[in-house]
């Protein structure tokens, strides 16, 4: 097993057995630094102080960000891990600052990201006596983390540390949480050197890859007649792309991708038939329901995915790859189970399954696309009236970045319509809230991403709602001159609530028209670049405009007040029940 | 069908862990009728026993849910017929009442009952048995005035179980190798490790 010794800074490497007395906060630093942490999201605060004073002395080797609310850190963190592919660090104080962390530990902990929070905590002796900006927030956090552990003395920390990270990273990915209270920040004790955790005893992140279910899986793929591969994020977290591109190339499987697995596979390869579930495309959604093999590759079967379960796919035998044993048969019954890393098992299946042409079967995706085409798509992106659509921008959108740029989305209508329309060419390109839905997401999700991608584009793709949910963080990317587009589709609605009413509420529209501030002149008091549109003649130039601004620049575009995204497969309806109007 | 299910739960001993694991049933709204902890067979291990009245489906995708917590290294789950169980009850009754009105040699006799305690003013029987036949106590005693009562949660052998020890070492080893790959496990699915 190999260990990786690192010597506190400004400390000469040390030989084995010696020790270097420095304080717990020099200890998580150093432990960031031997994990390869270069950027940090955070926001300081009473009990915090210890580690953000030791923070002062690391600045060239860490990065901090300083946002303008816990919330905002914490999406950051996301950000940076999912175009990244590495692990986001937060910083966070106790009490309110721990609690402003939920909604993201919810959200990481749903989609699966990699992520470890650092929170102060009161001194030990104060736990339990309901001291200033105390808060259980172990307990707090239980449901909504992978792990967490709170840290009383000093001599815990590098093991523990060692301990999160390999726990947040590996397996299937999740946040940890580690609350360490002040006096173990301060504490000075002797340090032997940071080794990384290769192994925990309860704790196996990959199952035990059975080769029979592999066999099994092949056999039932090269009997199958209409076979269909659904993938999700899974690929992308397995770092799978290439070997799950090999495994469908090889029988010409037809795959579809859930929100979150959007970006493992390109937008024009002729295998991606398009997107599943409730607003998914015509042909993957009722084909599901007539394929005689289900593959499913590291998803998860949310019901934003299957409609209603006891109509899904009934007559499919259904073969699930994933590493996570309780997702095996949570929601649908599988016939093949095939437990493991997609990046091993999927190269094992390819190479026990047989060349096929699936020709007609394949056509058949290619006939309901047509049908989609003609009756929603050809009316979303070249709209017969004055009013722009959403789908228009992101076609235009797509035509000046090609498909290269980074797309982050908050949550709603606008969400479905760029995951839909927007192109890929890249995997880690597609970055959302999709478990959580949480609104807000997208603009500080942005700026982390940009950290995580320095070298790419990135677009926030925002709705007028969910943009104001987190828009402070208009100064984070003031004064750290974050390059990230925002591009806010206004349609001065609480969209995607206002189409369910619309929908199935007789038009009943409460609470949904909402108002929004200029948000030209906002973004020029947080001195960001901004224009605003509302005709189509404009519309080119201004994301191009946008594109070509020197750091980062807002743009509204202004679409239609009650356009709805279809198709759409009504909740409580089976996914052949999608309705294309 | 709902019926009794008695889970079994290998951990680490670690603070916190009794909240991760009941949440998980709180969260699906689900009752947990009666929870033990307590060491285990192998060193530093703890067992929780959890008893449950849930679909097997249900207890199934619990156990699932359980294995996947950090410091759980398994998770069983069995119905009542695959255990031996008891639990053990306590009496509290007034030492005169029954020295007077109770032939006490029957109540040990008939009810496995032992005295642990006898004094003057009171005399704390005690029995251990399937819930029955410590509720049978209970109601035999219950006319002579109960002063208190109490009873344990429920401890559970399974039946089937060849310990823990093996499939321990097995679990250490870092990375599987082709051995494990290849284990006898391998054609029993049902029984197979899944972590």
């Amino acid at each position: 097993m190999e260990t990786i010794l690192t010597a506190p800074k400004n400390i000469a490497a040390s030989t084995p057995g010696n020790t270097t007395n420095i304080s717990g906060s020099q200890a998580v630093l150093e432990a960031f630094i031997a994990e390869g942490i270069d950027t940090i999201f955070g926001y300081p605060g009473g009990a915090i102080m210890p580690i953000y004073d030791a923070l002062y002395d690391y600045n060239k080797e860490l990065t901090h960000i300083l946002v303008r609310h816990e919330q905002g850190a914490i999406h950051a963190a996301q950000g940076y891990a999912r175009s990244s592919g590495r692990t986001g660090v937060v910083f966070a104080t106790s009490g309110p600052g721990a609690t402003n962390l939920v909604t993201g530990l919810a959200d990481a902990m749903i989609d699966s990201t990699p992520l470890v929070c650092v929170t102060g905590q009161v001194f030990a002796h104060l736990l339990g006596t309901d001291a200033f900006q105390e808060v259980d927030v172990i307990n707090i956090t239980t449901p909504i983390t992978k792990w967490n552990y709170q840290v009383t003395d000093a001599t815990e920390i590098p093991h523990v540390l060692a301990k999160a990270f390999y726990i947040a990273r590996t397996g299937r990915p999740g946040p940890v949480l580690i609350d360490i209270t002040k006096n173990a920040q301060l504490q000075k004790f002797d340090y032997e050197g940071y080794k990384k955790c290769e192994h925990i005893r309860s704790y196996r992140p990959k199952p035990i890859i059975r080769k029979e279910f592999i066999e099994k899986a092949a056999q039932l793929i090269n009997e199958a007649k209409k076979p269909f591969v659904l993938f999700g994020q899974g690929v992308i977290l397995g770092k799978a792309e290439n070997e799950f591109k090999a495994f469908i190339e090889k029988a010409n499987l037809p795959a579809a991708w859930t929100l979150l697995g959007l970006s493992a596979l390109p937008t024009d390869h002729p295998l991606n038939v398009g997107m599943l579930g409730m607003h998914g495309n015509y042909g993957p959604n009722v084909l599901t329901n007539e394929c005689d093999v289900l593959i499913a590759v590291g998803m998860r079967f949310d019901d934003r995915v299957t409609g209603r379960l006891d109509k899904y796919a009934k007559q499919a035998k259904v073969i699930h790859l994933d590493i996570d044993p309780a997702e095996i048969d949570k929601n649908v019954q599988t016939t093949v189970a095939v437990w493991g890393d997609c990046k091993e098992t999927l190269p094992m299946l390819t190479k026990l399954i047989q060349p096929n042409q699936n020709k007609v079967w394949i056509d058949k995706f290619s006939e309901f696309a047509q049908k989609e085409y003609d009756v929603v798509i050809h009316e979303e992106l070249n709209p017969r009236t004055d009013i722009m659509t959403m789908g228009e921008v992101i076609k235009t959108l797509n035509e000046l970045t090609n498909g290269n740029a980074i797309i982050v989305t908050d949550v709603g209508q606008h969400q479905m319509v760029a995951c839909r329309y927007a192109k890929f060419n890249q995997s880690k390109s597609n970055i959302t809230s999709g478990g959580a839905g949480t609104m807000g997401f997208g603009l500080p999700a942005a700026i982390g991403a940009k950290y995580g991608a320095p070298n790419r584009t990135v677009v926030a793709i925002t709705g007028d709602g969910g943009f104001q949910m987190t828009l402070q963080e208009l100064g984070t990317i003031m004064q750290f001159n974050v390059d990230v587009k925002i591009l806010i589709l206004n349609n001065r609605f609480l969209g995607m609530v206002r189409q369910w009413q619309q929908l199935f509420n007789d038009k009943r529209y409460s609470f949904v028209d909402i108002t929004s501030p200029d948000f030209v002149q906002l973004a020029k008091a947080y001195h960001i670049e901004a224009n605003s549109i509302d005709k189509r003649k404009d519309l080119k130039n201004a994301l191009q405009t946008m594109l070509n601004h020197n750091g980062s620049y807002l743009l509204e575009v202004m679409v239609g007040k009650e356009n709805n995204v279809f198709p759409m497969v009504p909740q409580g309806c089976s996914v052949a029940e999608i309705r294309l109007q | 069908m709902k019926q009794e299910f008695t889970i079994t739960v290998y951990t680490e001993n670690q603070i916190g862990l009794l909240n991760r694991i009941a949440i998980i049933f709180s969260r699906r709204k689900i009752n947990i009728e009666s929870l033990n902890t307590s060491p285990s067979e192998s060193e530093g291990i703890h067992r929780f026993t959890i008893v449950i009245n849930e679909t097997e489906d249900v207890v199934r995708k619990l156990c699932r849910q359980i294995e996947k917590q950090v410091e759980v290294l398994k998770a069983y789950y069995n119905t009542e017929d695959e255990i031996v169980w008891q639990e053990l009850a306590m009496y509290k009754v007034s030492t005169e009442a029954i020295a007077e009105k109770v032939k006490v040699e029957r109540l040990l006799r008939e009810y496995g009952a032992r005295a642990v305690v006898i004094r003057k003013d009171y005399t704390v029987f005690e029995t251990s048995g399937h819930r029955e036949e410590t509720d049978r106590l209970v109601k035999f005693l219950e006319p002579y005035g109960l002063i208190e009562f109490v009873r344990s949660a429920r401890v559970a052998i399974i039946k089937s179980s060849h310990g823990f020890h093996e499939k321990l070492k097995e679990f250490e080893q870092t990375e599987p190798g082709e051995e494990v790959i290849e284990n006898v496990y391998l054609s029993k699915q049902a029984e197979v490790f899944t972590m």
